[in-house]
């Protein structure tokens, strides 16, 4: 394996705007509030910038496509902007251009900012959109929570568990993520909700009910790196760097060949593998304090504490039932709501849940804050379908360089 | 050497519309609908047309015959998805028949079905496959909403090893107009019943039949089965009787249990009175409809030797009741509905791509790795085994009629459905292989992991906009799970 980038760069300043139906704003002002934070945040002048990489997924809902929008929306000095879009994770995605860059030696500092202006659809959920001339043509008449909903039958059909068991976890995961976010004043939802409410809920995709899936948000978000050394000469101190960086990407096994059953994400499989390695996690239900995934249905969230090595097979619903990742638990899941509550505007999502990280690792979260300050943290950022999709997995923690 | 049938088979979709639903519905308004709330008529999903239903009697007939010995195809219906654009092409394509292959649609004419038996019958020659489909649009409230059912039949013909020989045929062409469906136009326009039937039935099938029997040297005595598609009172049984045909040899036009089916009716019947027939029997096949088809056949001592996989008593046996009659009216564009924002996704279709993928598509072939075996859909430049990757190595395989499963599913209540909630999951084959596709004719309970799932031909989308209908494959339970639904 390559020799990886772990602490080669660190975390110089971070903003996330408020996530919700921002009626009132466009794609740029949403922008503009994340970079100001960062701005500041950072303490440097947005020239000292040398390029920034730009996500956003569903362009053709708000700013089109390019790395036009950003450079113009911040006014950026005619420096190079690269516009990524991988599905759900282009969020990390991006963050992984701007890392590599400053890693590299091709940037000394580098802008990672992503946005989405969904709410623009004049309906609830993801715009429909197109697929393509050809997929058009046989893929199902599918939806996001249809895809995967299926998780949970093939779930339960690998591990015998009943439906009624399957949908009181899934159900917990909810009503944990809006407490979380309950406790964050930036988050899309921040009401609480019953066990009852939830396993009430008109179903939208079976087994999954409205709580069980994430809120369809307007948001940006986003990072400023540099390299340690420069962080210093900055006059930082408590510095965060990131230790791993790892993106796997599905080559149509899983869509295609009957060694895949359905129940879990290889992709997030390798990617975690591989990012454990790149930052030199051995056993990661010890070692890692806090962790912020992608949990656009509660399911997700669900199978991908496995996926991330963290739940043994066919035990996280037991995790999860124990409180294992509640915000008291041993390791909280979601500690800001999550998707499901802080709010999806998919080219930010993966940025804010390293702004999540990069809060708590520092102490900074507010009332949401972890009591025992959290030394290493990780992000899994999902996006597609679990039978054909892209996992970003980072880890973040504290340089002790 | 003998000419005549050689395999037949039928559609019925599962769906019957009690007509007691229906009376209730309308009665209202015409109240001499009343008296006719008796049984049910057979009713098309909204993924069904005359193209997929006959596809999918075609399938029942042809079994596993060699398909690359077929001649030709004919599709007759006078409910053809395309005015312009060979329909029979489409189910050629779907039953991935060999190019070398004739086609020829046949319509205009409540008698098509069997002018196209006829047809293929003097053609002489290869094997040719015949079906005929219908499903009619008809105003809410109207008597032919009730006697109406949508179906379709198959028949392989040729010469060799027939199940029933062609003795003779008597044919005459009248414009005789009892009703009428003008171009451009959704629905019938009829004239009054009793006119149809003292001056059309009652002298231009009786004319036709005296042609048959001098042509043939036989009396109606001797006829066995008289099939002869009519929903009017009082006319098939005095027509069989004035030609001194038994009256136990008179066939149930299967109004109760199934409607009739338009221009495939008369094929529909012969195809139940072959499941029927013994050795030696005489049956009498007729069609009204500006002017007569008559053919008569003999079932020879290979009867009963070549069974369609269903049927028309096996697809009759098939059978969901339907009581909602405001679905029937959506499922045919009676009414309109507020299908929602999420219907408005464009369904333009790319025809260069489609016909590049047509195989893919229509055809349902994916590919069959020859380095490793793996079958694989859709076929691709690299083998999908991981232990494998060989490029360039996947042979054409037809996934149409393998054996799959359900490996995970959902009910979607979100995405656009005609029909919601969407059901759809990943089948995988037991021969290899899986797709995440779309099923059909089930309900959320009919559907669990593992459960066995057939593939047919459905409609994919329809394109609004441009007119255009597009067809894939989707997955429905499997024939012998499908009894277990509800």
């Amino acid at each position: 394996m390559a020799r990886g980038i772990k602490d080669k760069v660190a975390i110089l300043g971070m903003g996330c705007s408020k996530f919700g139906e921002r009626w009132d704003k466009e794609a740029d002002d949403l922008m503009v509030e994340a970079f100001e934070e960062a701005l500041k945040d950072a303490g440097i002048e947005k020239n000292q910038i040398d390029a920034a990489w730009f996500s956003t997924a569903i362009e053709e809902q708000h700013v089109g496509k390019s790395g036009t929008p950003l450079a113009v929306a911040l006014r950026l000095p005619q420096i190079a902007v690269t516009r990524v879009e991988n599905f759900c994770a282009s969020g990390t995605d991006a963050f992984r251009g701007a890392v590599y860059a400053v890693a590299s030696g091709a940037a000394d500092i580098a802008l990672a900012l992503g946005v989405e202006k969904l709410k623009d659809t004049g309906y609830g959920g993801l715009p429909q959109r197109g697929r393509g001339v050809l997929n058009s043509q046989w893929w199902a008449n599918a939806s996001a929570p249809g895809n995967f909903a299926q998780l949970a039958a093939a779930y339960r059909a690998k591990h015998g568990v009943s439906k009624e068991d399957l949908k009181r976890a899934i159900a917990h995961i909810s009503v944990k993520s809006h407490d979380n976010g309950s406790r964050n004043p930036k988050a899309h939802l921040q009401n609480k909700v019953t066990m009852e409410q939830v396993l009430g809920a008109p179903i939208v995709a079976e087994p999954l009910g409205l709580f069980d899936c994430c809120g369809v948000s307007d948001g940006s978000a986003c990072a400023i790196v540099t390299t340690p050394e420069i962080a210093r000469s900055l006059g930082k101190t408590d510095i965060i760097s990131v230790k791993a960086l790892q993106l796997s990407v599905s080559n149509g096994v899983e869509a295609q060949h009957n060694s895949w059953d359905g129940s879990y994400f290889a992709t997030a499989r390798v990617a975690s593998k591989k990012a454990y390695q790149e930052a030199g996690v051995t056993n990661p239900r010890e070692e890692i304090d806090l962790i912020e995934v992608h949990d656009c249905f509660s399911v997700t969230e669900l199978v991908t504490m496995e996926d991330i090595h963290i739940s043994a097979e066919g035990r996280a619903i037991y995790d999860v039932m124990d409180g294992f990742y509640d915000a008291d638990g041993k390791i909280p899941c979601q500690i800001d709501g999550g998707l499901k509550c802080f709010g999806h505007p998919i080219g930010a999502s993966g940025m804010r849940m390293i702004y999540e990280m990069y809060l708590q690792l520092q102490g900074k979260a507010g009332p949401r804050q972890r009591k025992e300050l959290p030394r290493l943290g990780l992000t899994h950022n999902l996006g597609g379908f679990p039978h054909q999709n892209v996992c970003s997995v980072s880890i973040v923690g504290r340089y002790e360089g | 050497m003998a000419k005549g049938i050689l395999r037949y088979g039928a559609y019925v979709p599962m769906r019957r519309l009690q007509r007691k639903a229906m009376v209730a519905a309308n009665s209202w308004f015409n109240g001499s609908l009343k008296s006719q709330g008796k049984g049910e008529r057979a009713m098309a999903n909204w993924d069904e047309d005359s193209v997929t239903m006959a596809v999918a009697a075609a399938r029942d007939c042809l079994g596993d015959f060699d398909r690359d010995q077929l001649s030709a195809v004919h599709l007759a219906s006078t409910t053809l998805p395309f005015a312009d654009r060979l329909n029979a092409g489409i189910v050629a394509g779907a039953l991935n028949l060999a190019e070398g292959v004739g086609g020829h649609d046949h319509s205009a004419s409540q008698r098509a079905g069997l002018s196209a038996l006829a047809d293929a019958l003097n053609a002489g020659g290869g094997p040719i496959l015949v079906t005929a489909a219908e499903k009619r649009r008809t105003k809410a409230a109207s008597p032919l909403e009730l006697s109406s059912g949508d179906g379709a039949a198959a028949l392989l013909v040729g010469e060799g090893d027939v199940i029933a020989e062609l003795v003779a045929h008597a044919t005459r062409t009248v414009d005789f107009v009892d009703h009428y469906r003008g171009d451009g136009v959704a629905y019938d326009y009829t004239w009054e019943e009793r006119w149809i039937r003292d001056e059309g039935y009652n002298k231009i099938v009786p004319a036709t039949l005296k042609d048959l029997f001098a042509t043939a040297g036989v009396t109606g005595a001797d006829i066995a089965h008289f099939v002869m598609p009519c929903t009017l009172a009082k006319v098939a049984g005095p027509i069989a009787r004035k030609a001194g045909i038994a009256e136990s040899a008179l066939r149930d036009n299967l109004a109760m249990v199934c409607g009739d089916t338009g221009a495939a009716h008369a094929l529909v019947m012969f195809a139940h009175a072959l499941e029927s027939a013994k050795a030696g029997e005489l049956i009498l096949v007729v069609a009204f409809g500006q002017g007569c088809d008559a053919l008569l056949f003999r079932a020879t001592d290979r009867i009963g030797a070549v069974t369609p996989a269903r049927g028309v008593s096996g697809f009759l046996a098939r059978r969901r009741e339907e009581t909602n009659y405001q679905k029937f009216l959506a499922f045919n564009d009676t009414i309109e509905m507020e299908r929602g924002m999420r219907s408005e996704l464009d369904k333009a279709t790319a025809l260069s791509s489609l016909y590049r993928n047509r195989n893919t598509i229509t055809g349902f072939v994916g590919g069959k790795c020859n380095v490793c075996g793996t079958l694989q859909f859709p076929k691709t430049n690299i083998c999908v085994n991981p232990n494998c990757n060989a490029f360039h190595s996947q042979e054409p395989q037809p996934f149409s009629d393998l054996e799959g499963r359900i490996m995970s599913y959902t009910a979607d209540n979100l995405t656009y459905s005609a029909d919601p909630p969407a059901c759809y999951g990943m089948v995988q084959f037991d021969a290899g292989g899986r797709v995440m596709i779309d099923f059909t004719d089930v309900t959320p309970d009919d559907i669990d992991v593992g459960r066995k799932m057939d593939m047919v031909f459905r409609i994919k989308d329809y394109d609004g906009q441009r007119g255009f209908t597009r067809y894939f494959w989707k997955a429905t339970p499997a024939a012998d799970a499908a009894q277990q639904g509800g």
